[in-house]
């Protein structure tokens, strides 16, 4: 099947069509974005890869499951506006997965093209689409028919972006809550610019307020109104309000000056600007910066550390390159701008100076040992094996756990051992009555398409239980 | 979004109070929480205590005392302008409850986070004894209005233009030492204030509480930037506090941390005082 679409489409290209990307050394002086996006002509050769195959094993890799054959065809036959249609059937935010989707885990990891090569850039393609959308200026949405119900939507990321767009497109009236002073979650806070542009986030806010969502921010459930009030104020609730309480590693030495949440360093550089000079956030600009952790904040944070001007940058994790949970395209990223990676180290005790400064870190090897539960082989630290980097900045980025005001003054809402909201899987029903959650509040620290897609499945969930209310 | 200020008056040379129009704030705070604003887009997120509010006209206060850049700007705004951004209220209220005795001491700017706990104590059936301080009589605050929310006032001057000379911890010795039994004492002012107040007080068997003044950005648990040692442990200010059992507190930390952004905080009013008198603000 798959030879006969190649022969069918002559030479099919093998290679990937690549990303026109700023080079390493421009890029990590600004901070706008690294990938610059496909050209018509770069969408037209990758979208001719695709073998629009009968069971495209790829869209069970979405967790959205796009229609990643039918909108790829779409390109191919250059009709953009149908193909940004199909894909937004069922991804809200196309322009933001297509940025920031760990595709190499997710739909790029299925397709049958990458079982001998190198599979379709799903991701950028999608991209690519919104873009051209976003160029044309998206049309503004039809005016629904209210329903009367109202609905009240708990944090402004993208479950609850995506929960009270579909809400509202069905007719309901939501508002969001969002505490911070800008709406987003992490896609305002977290991600930064050079990796997903703060426009088109404000864009895509602008469309949610043109489906007549009414956006609060400043406004945090569990202090100016309990959860429970709100319960009382509105038809049903959902709570979105992700994994933002940062972790610390418990080690001596995490208190000193320079010693940084990876949320509270990003939160000054995306969110306030840092970099910015004509802003007034204070942030440390390191010249020797550790980040601690292996995920996308991780990388997140030493790019960002770099573009403020360090020297050097290094992450320590204490495992392996291949067991970094980071996107792929991250780590290289971060590798081709100089970052160095300290893989199979711990830090063991931050070390700082009379005046209270970080000055080095004390680290240790470690070793993979037996596999644990998860099937990962766990780290164990090499005695004796001690050494110490110098910095002055570090970065904690160890992971975060859910949101702790949201539960503030109300009962009945079940919380596991982790923290997170117990929420049934397929509607996002809690313990609560009226009350669905979704999103990192329920899973953890996960991803944005994840989030997105919990917040679809409780749109749809709220709305039957509107109805039958 | 933006909160209008409704007042404004110097009531101490450099520190002001301004009375903003918030009434989703006014109608959930209680004493001992604080907002934090953002005067404009490039602003820094300023946490104040919350030093009065009215559920029914939806006014809330705040009064500061002008320290660097964010301060001194938000001084030279007057009655009818416009804060970007006002969120509140935050932190866990005051544990006001009916104890009996309780003093509460305030200094400097400090009196101010006092004054609507004096109300509260007040109005849960305590005996308040307040004692607040300054560096002179003209930095002296909210006197009247401290004297009519408290049972007894004591007042102490570094330089005795008014009250006692000396400092408000040399009056707590006092009353500590008088045999009047006391259940509570709430410090509130600079660290350096709180710290020494927690060191006179800890001998005698009453609780003592502070509120802490650490560095915040999100004030909701999200940063950790306001991260203060308790007891051996880490704890967030925002959502654990800012009230904490003084006696548990390491205020050397406390102050060190405070001491962050010594370097650029100058240059930040270097530049700003520069650019005043360019006329560009
Ligand atoms: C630095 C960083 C980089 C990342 N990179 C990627 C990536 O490349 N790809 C990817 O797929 N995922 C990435 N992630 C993970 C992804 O961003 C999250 O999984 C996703 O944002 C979760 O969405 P959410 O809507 O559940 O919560 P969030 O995005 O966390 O939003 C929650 C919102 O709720 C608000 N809130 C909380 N409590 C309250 C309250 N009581 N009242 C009112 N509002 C409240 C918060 O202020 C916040 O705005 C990254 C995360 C970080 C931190
Ligand atoms: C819970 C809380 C309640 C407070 N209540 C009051 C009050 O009622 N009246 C009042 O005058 N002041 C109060 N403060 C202190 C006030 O927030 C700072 O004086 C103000 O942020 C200084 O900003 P600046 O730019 O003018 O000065 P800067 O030059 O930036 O700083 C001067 C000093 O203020 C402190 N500071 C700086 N940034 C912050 C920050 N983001 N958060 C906290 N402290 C900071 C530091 O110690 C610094 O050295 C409170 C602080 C907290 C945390
Ligand atoms: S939403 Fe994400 S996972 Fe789904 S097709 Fe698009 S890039 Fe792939
Ligand atoms: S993207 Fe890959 S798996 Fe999906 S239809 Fe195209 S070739 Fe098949
Ligand atoms: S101010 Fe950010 S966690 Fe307390």
């Amino acid at each position: 099947m798959e030879e006969l679409h190649e022969e069918k489409q002559g030479k099919a290209k093998k290679e990937r069509t690549p990303m026109p990307e700023q080079p390493a050394e421009e890029r990590i002086k600004n901070f706008s974005e690294v990938a610059l996006g496909y050209s018509k002509e770069d969408a037209l050769a990758e979208a001719s890869r695709c073998l629009s195959c009968k069971d495209p094993k790829c869209v069970e890799g979405c967790p959205v499951n796009v229609d990643i054959p039918g909108f790829i065809k779409l390109v191919s036959e250059e009709n953009f506006e149908e193909a940004i249609e199909k894909i937004k059937a069922t991804n809200t935010l196309p322009a933001i997965c297509g940025r920031v989707c760990p595709q190499e885990t997710q739909c790029e990891a299925l397709c049958v093209l990458g079982k001998k090569g190198q599979p379709v850039a799903i991701g950028r393609l999608e991209r690519f689409c919104a873009d051209y959308e976003r160029e044309k200026g998206v049309k503004d949405p039809e005016a629904m028919t209210p329903t009367g119900k109202k609905v009240a939507v708990v944090g402004s990321g993208p479950a609850g972006l995506t929960a009270a767009a579909d809400l509202a497109k069905l007719g309901h009236k939501v508002t969001i809550f969002e505490s911070l002073h800008k709406a987003g979650g992490v896609l305002s806070y977290g991600i930064p610019e050079f990796r997903l542009p703060k426009e088109i986030v404000r864009q895509e806010l602008e469309y949610i307020k043109k489906l007549g969502v009414e956006v609060k921010p400043n406004y945090i459930i569990g202090r100016i109104k309990t959860l429970d009030e709100l319960c009382d104020d509105f038809d049903a609730v959902f709570l979105g309000t992700g994994a933002g309480l940062p972790n610390f590693m418990g080690i001596e030495g995490e208190n000193l000056n320079g010693v940084y949440s990876a949320n509270e360093f990003l939160t000054r550089v995306n969110l306030m600007k840092a970099y910015d000079p004509e802003y007034d956030t204070m942030v440390r600009h390191g010249k020797h910066v550790l980040v601690v952790g292996g995920g996308n904040v991780a990388m997140d944070a030493a790019r960002s550390a770099l573009r403020l001007g360090a020297e050097e940058v290094s992450i320590v994790y204490r495992r392996g390159e291949d067991e970094m949970p980071a996107r792929r395209e991250e780590i290289e990223h971060a590798k081709e701008e100089g970052i160095i990676f300290r893989l199979l180290t711990n830090p063991v005790h931050i070390l700082g100076d009379e005046k209270f400064n970080v000055t080095g870190v004390e680290c240790i090897k470690m070793e993979l040992g037996e596999a644990d539960k998860s099937g990962r082989r766990s780290p164990v630290p090499v005695e004796g094996s001690e050494f110490l980097v110098p910095a002055d900045v570090v970065v904690i980025a160890i992971g975060t756990s859910p949101n702790p005001i949201i539960f503030k003054g109300s009962e009945g809402l079940e919380q596991n051992k982790r923290g997170t909201v117990v929420a049934d899987e397929e509607t996002g029903a809690t313990s609560k009555c009226g009350v669905f959650a979704g999103g990192d509040v329920v899973t953890g620290a996960a991803t944005v398409i994840s989030a997105m897609g919990a917040g679809k499945k409780s749109a749809k969930a709220i709305d039957e239980y509107l109805k039958e209310k | 979004m933006a909160y209008k200020i409704l007042e404004k008056e110097e009531i101490a040379p450099s520190v002001h109070r301004m009375i903003i129009d918030a009434p989703d704030i006014a109608k959930a705070a209680k004493a001992g929480q604080f907002i934090i604003l953002r005067i404009d887009e490039r602003g820094e997120r300023v946490p104040l205590t919350i030093a009065d509010f009215e559920k029914e006209t939806g006014k809330v206060a705040i009064i500061f005392q002008e320290m660097g850049k964010s301060t001194k700007q938000l001084a030279k705004l007057s009655a009818g302008d416009f804060l970007e951004d006002f969120v509140g209220p935050l932190g866990n209220p005051a544990d006001v409850r009916k104890l009996g005795t309780v003093i509460l001491v305030g200094g400097g700017v400090g009196v101010a986070p006092i004054y609507p706990q004096a109300k509260a104590y007040r109005s849960a059936g305590n005996k308040v004894i307040s004692i607040i301080g300054a560096r002179n009589k003209d930095l002296l605050l909210l006197e009247e209005e401290m004297r009519e929310a408290s049972s007894e006032l004591y007042i102490a001057t570094d330089d005795g233009s008014k009250g006692q000379h000396g400092f408000v911890t040399d009056i707590l010795k006092k009353i500590l030492d008088s045999g009047e039994k006391v259940a509570r004492v709430v410090i509130v002012g600079p660290p350096i204030m709180m710290k020494v107040g927690t060191g006179v007080a800890s001998p005698y068997d009453v609780e003592i509480i502070v509120s802490l003044n650490s560095i915040m950005v999100d004030g909701t648990g999200m940063c950790g930037g306001c991260r203060v040692m308790v007891d051996g442990e880490t704890k967030f200010t925002c959502i654990d506090g800012p009230e904490f059992d003084a006696r548990k507190v390491d205020f050397v930390q406390l102050m060190n941390r405070l001491a962050m952004y010594r370097g650029e905080e100058a240059k930040a009013v270097e530049k700003y005082e520069e650019e005043c008198r360019c006329g560009l603000h």
